[in-house]
Parts: C-alpha cells; sequence; structure tokens
C-alpha cells in the first residue's frame, strides 16, 4: 500500500475544500492548518492512506474538536490533545490504535487527527463520518451504522481528561461530552470509539480528503489561471449550480447555541428574475425556489464567492455578498433508510422527505 | 475645543499630501503637495502652503491633525522596526501554535526577538489557567537585555475577560527592563489569540518609530511657529493624541481612507451614504454608518499578518482618471492606468494614450489640455463608455450597500468627474464643493474615541452591570486618548450570547465618541 505523504501545498488545498465541504458550517480549518503545517515544518510527515488500504484489523479512532469556536481560537490547543487520546484509549482497551481518522471532513475538525498523525507517525485514513458537516457528533455514520458508543475519551489543553467507558446511547454520549466540554471551558478535543478497519472500509465516507483536496486544488488553479473558480468546482466535483446571485436578505437568530434563519439570493446574469431561499441551522440545509425544493440535506448545499471561488460560512452572511450556490450529492451511506431517519430533512424539523438532488431538477 | 479654534488636518497619500485649515466648521483654505520619500518634510510642506495661502497667524492654530502613512510603510518595507521578545501567557494551553507562525518570513526575521509560552492566563469565564510566575518572567527579561531586546509584548489567554496577569507581568518587565517598551495585546485587540498576539507584536515593533514620528512632527511646526497641539488620526477616523500615538502607532495604520469618507460625510452633512473616492489610479468605495466609516467583520491583514483589527471595509476597483480605455474589440476602461503619467501620456494632454480623462474631456465637461485632440472621438464611444463606467461604480456600490434601499452616493477625489449621469440604486449623487481635500478635512474635523471589546461571564454579574462596566472602561480610554470628558456618547453597543456556550456568555463592544479636550 502506498501513502499520500502531504506537503504543505496539499494541506492548503485540503483546508480549502474542507471549507467548501462544510456546507457553511464546520468552522475554520484556520488553525488545523497552521497546527498541521507546523508538524511538517519540523520535519515530521504526515500520511494518508486509502480505506481499502486498512486490514480487517486495523484500530481507527476518530478524532475531532468540540466546543465553542470563540473559545478554540482564544485559548489554543496545547498540541498534545490527539496523541492524549490515543493513549487514553489505548490504556482502556489495551489494544493498539493503528490510523486516525476525522469525524467530520467539513470544515476546521477536517484537519484535526493530522496533527496527532504527525506525532505518532500513525497514517490518516482518506474517509470520514460525514462527508462534510453536520451540528452534532452522533451525525456520523459511524454512529448510524452501529459504531459502538464506548469507549470515548475526552481531553483539554490543560491535560482534564475522562474516558467514557459506558453509554447508553449515541444521543446520551453527545450529551456527556458536551456537559463535560462546558466544565473544561468550553473547548477540548473528542475520540468516539474506535473502529476495526473492516467497519471503516464498509461504513466510512470514503476518499473524501481526497475530495477536499481536489476542490480546493480547482479553485487555487483557477484563480492562478484566471478562470472561473466555479466552474472549476463544477468540472472537479461533479454537482450542479443551483444558482449564481447576490444575497438581498438574511435573517437570523441564535436559538439554543445553533444559529437559524433564510439567506435570499437574487439571481444575476443568466439566473436573472430566479430568487432562491437557502434554509440555515450552522449548515445550509434547504434550498426552495418558487416554493418548490430544488436541494436538501443530506445532499450538500455549498455556497461560494463567485469571483474567488472561497466558501462562504453561514456566520458570514451580508447582504451583497455574490455567490454561486451549488449542490454536491450526498454520499450513498447518508441516504439510505436508516441514515436519512438521523440525517435527512425530518431530522432537521421538516416535515418532507429526502428528494436527492438527482432526481430533483 | 471652541467653536472658533484654528484646526489643520493633513492626509498623506500615495501620491500627494493634503492639508486643510478649518475655523471651527468652517474651510478656510486647502492645498496638495507631492508626498515625500520621508513623509515628515511633505506633512511640513503642507501645513506651511495652507498657513500661506490663508495667511494665518500660526500661534493661533489649536491644533494639528495627521493621518500619516509612516508605520504602515516601515512594516511594508520592513525598515526602522524593533526587535520584539514575546510573552505569552496561556499556562500549558494553546503551545501548539508559536507567536509570528504565519508571518511573512523576512518581516518575522526583522522583528522576532523569541518568544516564550509563560504560566498566566485566565478561562472564558474568568477562572485562573494558571497563576503568573514571577521569576520564570524574570529569567526571559534576563535573557532578552541580554539579546539587547528592548521591546515586549504580552499576550494573555482571554485578556479581554480579565487583563490583571498582563498588568502584573508588565510590572515585572519593567522592573527588569527598565525603558523597554511593553505593549499589552489586552489594550490592542480583539477576542483570537493569534491573531491579537500579532497585531500586538506590530504594535511593539513599531513604537520606537512612533516616538521618533512624533518627536519628528512637534519638531517640524514648531520651526513654522506652530504651537498647536499634535494627533494622529487612527484607523477608525478618530484621533490620539500624540502621547498616545507613540504607544498605539498601529492603530493609525489604516486610517486614510477613512479619512476621506469623514470628510465627505461633513462637507455634505450626510451621516449615512456611500462615499467613491475616485483617484487617478484606483477607486474606493466604502460606507458612512452615523457618520462613522463601517469596518469589516472580519480582521484586516497588515503587511501579510493576519489580525483582528477592525479597518475601515472598503473595496476598491482599478478604475481612475488615469484608467486607460480599450476600445480593439470589447471596450473596456482599466484595470491598467498611465497614473502620475497622465499628464504627458493621456490624448488630451499630447499623449498616445486614450484615458477615463480623456473621455470626459472630450464630453466637454472638463477644460484639461487640448480639447481638439480628442474632438473626433466617436459620440457612441463616449456614451458607451459612459454607461461602462457607471455600470462598474453601481456594481460596487451596491456590494457595500446594507440593503437593497437605495442611498446617497457622496463623491469624492480627483477623478470623482469621470461619474456623470445616474447610478442604478443610488437616491442621489452628490459632488460636494472642496471634494479634492475631503480627506485632509476628515482629518481636521475628527473626534476621539474609545473603545472596548469584553467577554463577561453572566455566572457573577449581571448584565446591566457588565455593561455599565464596560462603557465606563471605553470612556477612561477615550478620555485618556484626549477627549472631553462631558461630551462623550456612545456611538457603538454591540451584545453577543456567544454561540455553542451555555447562554450565560456574552460578548460586549462597546465604543463612545466625543470632542477633543481643549
Amino acid at each position: 500500500m502506498t501513502a499520500w505523504e502531504l506537503s504543505e501545498a496539499d494541506l492548503e488545498a485540503i483546508a480549502a475544500g474542507a471549507g467548501i465541504l462544510g456546507t457553511g458550517g464546520g468552522g475554520s480549518p484556520y488553525l488545523a492548518f497552521l497546527m498541521a503545517r507546523e508538524q511538517l515544518r519540523a520535519g515530521l510527515k504526515i500520511r494518508v492512506i486509502d480505506p481499502d488500504d486498512l486490514a480487517a484489523d486495523d484500530l481507527v479512532l476518530p478524532l475531532g474538536g468540540i466546543g465553542a469556536p470563540t473559545v478554540g481560537i482564544e485559548r489554543i490547543d496545547n498540541g498534545d490533545e490527539g496523541a492524549r487520546l490515543v493513549q487514553m484509549i489505548e490504556r482502556t482497551t489495551g489494544k493498539k490504535i493503528t490510523a486516525l481518522i476525522a469525524d467530520e471532513i467539513g470544515g476546521g475538525n477536517s484537519l484535526a487527527p493530522m496533527f496527532a498523525a504527525a506525532q505518532l507517525d500513525l497514517p490518516v485514513v482518506d474517509a470520514d463520518g460525514m462527508g462534510r458537516a453536520f451540528p452534532e457528533t452522533q451525525m456520523t455514520s459511524f454512529f448510524i451504522y452501529g459504531q459502538p458508543v464506548a469507549p470515548a475519551a475526552l481531553t483539554d489543553a490543560m491535560g482534564n481528561s475522562l474516558v467514557v467507558t459506558h453509554a447508553t446511547s449515541a444521543d446520551q454520549l453527545e450529551n456527556i461530552m458536551r456537559a463535560a466540554t462546558t466544565s473544561l471551558g468550553c473547548s477540548a478535543m473528542m475520540s468516539t470509539p474506535p473502529m476495526a478497519g473492516d467497519f471503516v472500509r464498509r461504513y466510512a465516507i470514503p476518499r473524501t480528503v481526497r475530495q477536499a483536496w481536489t476542490l480546493g486544488n480547482a479553485v487555487q488553479k483557477a484563480l492562478k489561471n484566471k478562470t472561473d473558480p466555479v466552474e472549476a468546482i463544477l468540472c472537479e466535483a461533479g454537482g450542479r449550480l443551483l444558482i449564481k446571485g447576490k444575497v438581498v436578505d438574511v435573517t437570523k437568530e441564535i436559538d439554543g447555541g445553533f444559529v437559524r434563519g433564510v439567506v435570499t439570493i437574487d439571481g444575476i446574469s443568466e439566473d436573472r428574475d430566479r430568487q432562491m431561499l437557502i434554509d440555515i441551522q450552522n449548515e445550509y440545509l434547504v434550498a426552495t425556489e418558487q416554493g418548490k425544493q430544488h436541494a436538501m440535506v443530506p445532499d450538500l448545499i455549498c455556497m461560494v464567492d463567485l469571483e474567488t471561488g472561497r466558501s462562504i460560512g453561514t456566520e458570514e452572511q451580508r447582504y451583497g455578498l455574490r455567490v454561486a450556490v451549488l449542490v454536491l450529492p450526498a454520499p450513498v451511506l447518508l441516504t439510505t433508510p436508516v441514515a436519512l431517519e438521523s440525517v435527512g430533512p425530518r431530522a432537521f424539523g421538516y416535515d418532507f422527505d429526502f428528494i436527492p438532488m438527482t432526481q430533483s431538477t | 475645543m471652541t467653536n472658533s479654534s484654528l484646526t489643520i488636518g493633513v492626509d498623506v497619500g500615495g501620491t500627494n499630501t493634503d492639508a486643510a485649515l478649518l475655523s471651527g466648521q468652517t474651510l478656510l483654505g486647502s492645498c496638495k503637495v507631492p508626498t515625500t520619500e520621508d513623509v515628515t518634510t511633505g506633512v511640513r510642506n503642507a501645513v506651511a502652503a495652507v498657513i500661506d495661502q490663508t495667511s494665518t497667524n500660526p500661534a493661533e492654530v489649536a491644533a494639528v491633525m495627521v493621518g500619516t502613512t509612516h508605520f504602515l510603510n516601515a512594516l511594508l518595507e520592513r525598515k526602522k522596526l524593533s526587535r520584539t521578545g514575546v510573552l505569552r501567557l496561556c499556562g500549558p494551553t494553546s503551545r501548539s501554535l508559536p507567536p509570528m507562525v504565519d508571518w511573512p518570513d523576512d518581516l518575522r526575521a526583522c522583528v522576532d526577538g523569541g518568544s516564550e509560552y509563560c504560566d498566566g492566563g485566565v478561562n472564558f469565564d474568568g477562572s485562573v489557567i494558571t497563576a503568573l510566575n514571577e521569576s520564570e518572567i524574570r529569567q526571559h527579561c534576563a535573557q532578552w537585555r541580554e539579546d539587547d531586546v528592548s521591546a515586549i509584548a504580552v499576550s494573555g489567554v482571554f485578556s479581554l475577560v480579565d487583563p490583571q496577569c498582563e498588568l502584573d507581568a508588565a510590572h515585572i518587565i519593567s522592573d527588569e527592563m527598565p525603558g523597554a517598551t511593553v505593549c499589552l495585546s489586552h489594550q490592542i485587540g480583539q477576542n483570537g489569540l493569534l491573531q491579537r498576539e500579532s497585531a500586538t507584536i506590530l504594535n511593539a515593533s513599531l513604537q520606537t518609530l512612533g516616538k521618533t514620528t512624533v518627536l519628528a512632527f512637534e519638531k517640524a511646526f514648531s520651526d513654522l511657529d506652530l504651537n498647536a497641539n499634535l494627533y494622529l488620526t487612527q484607523n477608525d477616523g478618530t484621533l490620539m493624541s500624540a502621547d498616545y500615538a507613540m504607544r498605539f502607532p498601529v492603530q493609525t495604520i489604516a486610517s486614510g481612507p477613512t479619512n476621506s469618507m469623514r470628510g465627505a460625510a461633513f462637507l455634505t452633512g450626510l451621516q449615512n451614504a456611500v462615499v467613491v473616492d475616485i483617484g487617478g489610479t484606483t477607486t474606493d468605495i466604502g460606507i458612512i454608518v452615523n457618520g462613522f466609516s463601517r469596518t469589516k467583520s472580519e480582521g484586516a491583514t497588515i503587511a501579510g499578518v493576519s489580525t483582528n483589527f477592525r479597518v475601515p471595509d472598503v473595496l476598491s476597483l482599478p478604475l481612475g482618471g488615469g484608467s486607460v480605455v480599450q476600445t480593439d474589440g470589447n471596450l473596456r476602461i482599466g484595470p491598467e492606468s498611465v497614473g502620475y503619467r497622465l499628464g504627458s501620456e493621456a490624448r488630451c494632454f499630447g499623449g498616445d494614450t486614450l484615458t477615463a480623462t480623456d473621455l470626459v474631456v472630450a464630453q466637454g465637461r472638463a477644460q484639461l489640455g487640448d480639447g481638439a485632440r480628442v474632438a473626433e472621438l466617436d459620440a457612441d464611444l463616449l456614451t458607451e463608455s459612459q454607461e461602462l463606467i457607471n455600470e462598474q461604480i453601481a456594481d460596487v456600490i451596491d456590494r457595500m450597500k446594507p440593503s437593497s434601499d437605495a442611498i446617497p452616493a457622496i463623491f469624492v477625489g480627483g477623478g470623482s468627474i469621470l461619474v456623470q449621469g445616474t447610478l442604478a440604486g443610488v437616491s442621489e449623487v452628490i459632488r460636494p464643493e472642496h471634494f479634492g481635500a475631503a480627506n485632509a478635512i476628515g482629518a481636521a474635523i475628527a473626534q476621539i474615541s474609545g473603545e472596548t471589546d469584553r467577554i463577561v461571564s453572566l455566572e457573577t454579574t449581571t448584565r446591566e452591570r457588565a455593561l455599565d462596566a464596560t462603557i465606563e472602561e471605553a470612556k477612561l480610554r477615550a478620555t485618556a486618548a484626549g477627549a472631553e470628558p462631558d461630551s462623550l456618547e456612545i456611538a457603538d453597543i454591540s451584545k453577543t450570547p456567544l454561540a455553542y456556550l451555555p447562554g450565560r456568555a456574552v460578548r460586549i463592544m462597546v465604543k463612545v465618541v466625543g470632542d477633543l479636550k481643549s
């Protein structure tokens, strides 16, 4: 098996692409990118392996940040968090962790395993549990398809650590972790339970690190060659353009720690006379035009700057932004009936069923 | 300041340095001189010229307000910067990213005087991460003394929640390193440790230059027999006193566009409008809200360094009086420009290049150079190019507008004559008298402000008490910067509950503005 050894340029492309896959949420990958880059500059290596190269008895640990972004950019990670989680889980299970994986490829968590991977010389699996961003840690293909709910671990920058050896459900695990994170100052790193290599091969969303890289690289190349970055994204990612337009209205409120709202986009140039509404709940959830849903979660509704291809987060929304709204197909693993129970429109409070982008026009 | 006090505003631009002399709110005169390489000489020349032009007795001038490019130039040229030591008070946290990790290598090489992680810092709720370790700080000071580092930046985790450990560290440093410059992050920037720390380091590295610059201005003005107080304009369009400017030079870096916008507001009496400043090569478009320029929501990148400074939200368009008009194939205006060579290369001035200025001359709207040289220009071309110019500017205005409502547009700057007729989304096109000196006028009429940004945990206090304390602190800052305490008014308050935090934490930002103390 050959590993993909990341360069600084690769990290930059992955961070840019992870922003697009964040579908408006997921937070900024900037600090995680800098941290990973520091590891490369210190002479360490970040190796990415294909999920198909995992052996059945490999043991893969998912890592990600949890807490408030406002805190995470002020009380920055110590740098030992990921390695400590690996150690804690190895001690609890008595087994060796052989690879790391991201829970969430969208946004800042995409690069969360990279730092520890470099420190411990473990490979990162080219896959994740969402193929995008979702608001809660249990909304992963891992949990949907039977990842055990224990042992899970949490640690913060000061070294406070805990292992959850039993939880009654994934939801309960999320509750425990969120409460603990609050008492740790609202910023921590967590690992959900380790998974066997053959489980990851079957149930992880495959090759999403590569997908992020492809998206980011397409945008960077287009900017360098002064060609259309939106065209480049569509070309490389196989999605569909929903509308090119400008943001004319944004309604937003914070509700129980989550941002909800609607963005209204008026079409420009070839899309003149069209208007699209995008629902926000941390991420972009549903795109509606004249009362008809054109795209919906779990398909990926992505919004990028029309000129730079840079992803635009739900928090940055304001009047006058020139944007392209794209929809990328949800990973197959997220569109099965059992998955849609957790990540389909109804899971977000809508009273309609999922219609894939491939079936709507 | 009394209503009839004489004030002189100066704004340094890339090409010209403008000065304007006002008596209270009345403009007495303005003039333009070339910007000089050392900047100070150009400022002196502009002040001398406007005094001369208005036959003013220098002794009667009460204040000179300068918007200068000294500090930005120093950062861009990597010159005259002090090597700076960094003390990060973080305990075991925040060690994955060293200070200056995302700086351009050459700038970092000029400024980096060695950085240290130390005990200290608090959590978002004010609880202590680790207590300050005095002997640890003294040891680092000894090293810096040995390395001949005399500027120190101190950044504590959540120092906006509780600045005490930064203040305590400053005492220890001053004790160990008498005469050293010490900059504290809670006095400089906003939430976001790395970016606030970078801004603090930039500021520390500029302090020596800050002192020499202020002294050079004071000497230049006293040579002109001025006995006026000196103020520098800062990024938000308000002033700081000379001794404040020596301590916070980095706050002056983006004052140029703000001065133009404030001047435009003053000249028109409008408090809410879009300001279009058209020069020779570029057009800067910004928004004034309640008389002040709107700031960008994301932090500014200064000389390649990502900071969380709030700077004016300005979009620039490569369009100005010197823009080259391309008529082969699709009509294009800009982005190429003949720039300062307009006087020799433009068609109407005897050159071979068709420029935006030639279009205006051909339309008979300006008497410049030789009108006959552009008389044969096609009428359709003139109409089409006018539409194109208006469209380009209207498009940027639309991006900047706060809502879809039509908004008045104020045109200032030498190139503002390029625009003629109506613009989509604009309720009214206003070209005030003295539009060429809006920037200097903006400096002359500037007020004093004070700002605070706090994250407050409501576990230990009430919302009202927290707000009062934040306002009080902003007022103290404004007074320290030279404001008349009785004139202070609240210009801006924002209270944001923090997402993903248990609903007991709120970020409060307050800005107060008042008149200059006489």
